[in-house]
């Protein structure tokens, strides 16, 4: 290998990282119109899921037309937040907030069944990163009509199994509300009576994400209390 | 001077650069090199797929890049220059996962931004691009990448056969109906040391067919 000099290396390295500093902002500035637009499709498609309306990539936006009938920001004494657009709060920065200043999205749907249904959007942490969900709560305020869960970096097979199907089913039916008192559901290390209003099976080998989905649903949906409390029917 | 002979492009030396890290010198089996991603990311096969497809693709254009550079790249900074391309190209190929395979680039999630502290990529890199012509690096980066795959499909075959009962996420032993029979899945094999216990396993396999792979004493 020839020696070189050190201006050689200077320009060499100013070159280098000069051009795959364009390569690379072109190819996020190329390819973002197509990220966002997935990352948007996908959280039309987690609406539609809390609300068991399987979608597809192709019409999870029309679905989300047809069925979420309305969605607006709340805070948490209950009352509307106006010109807030719900679908465009990111739950991770409102968490940075103080309380009082939070805006809590709510997506009212309308069922194939004629129910209304509130889906109140969650995030958390799992063992890695975020986890996020929604939950679609029935007209009654506390029982859950559905869920969907997501994650970013759970590990495969272990905590990220939080977004199957066999763990979200448990969640139907289940009732936030214990005694008259906001509880949340329990996601226990095995051994969850499946009659059981208030508890679900947690994940083998994911004891650390099912505690951060517990923690989750509890933190997130204590801060609709009063929203929930006003709504009851 | 190079030899400016031109070599034809496909010659048994060359056919030897692909095959050869399949069997004999397999980047994981044989060289133990990116053991830590194949733990973490066959769990499940689809993942393992993707991912031993991101890693031939990156170590394969970074062999070329680096073997079309080697005469220009001063030598005291030659370990900056290569991860400065490997991180260029596994940005890149990330960019395009989230762009165009959504759901796979989730299930990898951060396994893909690791791709950069893959031994083998460096490892191929100092090894055989830094002194060899683009296009046996280019194939050697292939070769490599397709024994990391291998070795991952295999793992992850049965760790997802036995630990989740499905093949590429099709339910196999539920479709058999064993279930019934009392047959349940072994959820140790969804654990990362099950991982290292298939990947000795491969290995104490593939010495004992290959004597001449065991040190002498």
């Amino acid at each position: 290998m020839k020696d070189f000099s050190n201006r050689y290396i200077m320009v060499f390295s100013v070159v280098m990282i000069v051009s795959v500093a364009i390569l690379l902002s072109l190819t996020a500035l190329l390819l973002q119109p197509m990220q966002e637009k997935n990352v948007e499709v996908e959280k039309k498609i987690n609406i539609l899921s809390s609300m068991n309306v399987t979608s597809t990539k192709a019409d999870a936006v029309q679905l989300y037309d047809k069925y979420i009938k309305e969605s607006f920001a709340v805070n948490t004494e209950g009352s509307t937040v106006e010109g807030v657009n719900a679908f465009n709060v990111v739950l991770r920065a409102e968490q940075k907030k103080p309380l009082a200043d939070q805006y809590l999205p709510v997506f009212i749907a309308v069922a194939d069944n004629g129910d209304t249904l509130h889906i109140l959007p969650l995030e958390g942490k799992g063992l890695w990163g975020p986890i996020w969900g929604y939950v679609a709560l029935k007209e009654d305020m506390e029982t859950i009509d559905g869920v969907t869960f997501d994650h970013k970096g759970e590990t495969p097979g272990l905590g990220a199994e939080i977004n199957t199907t066999a763990f979200e089913s448990q969640f139907p039916g289940k009732n936030l509300y214990r005694d008259g008192k906001f509880a949340g559901i329990k996601v226990l290390k095995g051994g969850a009576d499946p009659r059981s209003l208030y508890e679900v099976d947690g994940i083998s080998g994911g004891t650390i994400t099912s505690k951060g989905l517990e923690h989750m649903v509890h933190d997130g949906l204590i801060k609709y209390e009063k929203y929930l409390s006003q709504n009851r029917k | 001077m190079e030899n400016l002979e031109k070599e034809p492009l496909w010659t048994a030396k060359t056919k030897k650069l692909l095959t050869n890290p399949l069997g004999m010198e397999n980047p994981i089996t044989v060289q133990v090199l990116g053991i830590c991603s194949a733990l973490a990311v066959t769990v499940k096969m689809k993942p393992a797929i993707v991912m031993a497809i991101s890693v031939t693709v990156v170590v394969a254009l970074s062999n070329l890049i680096i073997a079309l550079m080697r005469k220009s790249i001063p030598g005291r900074i030659r370990i900056i220059v290569q991860l400065v391309v490997i991180a260029a190209l596994v940005i890149i190929v990330d960019q395009f996962l989230k762009a165009f395979a959504f759901d796979v680039s989730k299930q990898l999630s951060v396994f893909v931004g690791l791709i950069i502290t893959n031994c083998i990529i460096m490892g191929r890199l100092e090894a055989f691009a830094m002194a060899n012509k683009p296009w046996p690096s280019f194939l050697d980066g292939v070769g490599n990448g397709a024994g990391y795959g291998l070795i991952l499909i295999i793992v992850s075959f049965f760790r997802e056969f036995l630990g989740s009962g499905s093949i590429m996420g099709f339910p196999v032993m539920e479709k058999l109906g064993l279930y019934n029979f009392g047959y349940e899945d072994n959820g140790f094999m969804i654990l990362p040391p099950m991982a290292l216990i298939t990947v000795g396993l491969i290995i104490w396999f593939q010495r004992s067919r290959n004597k001449s792979l065991i040190e002498n004493k």
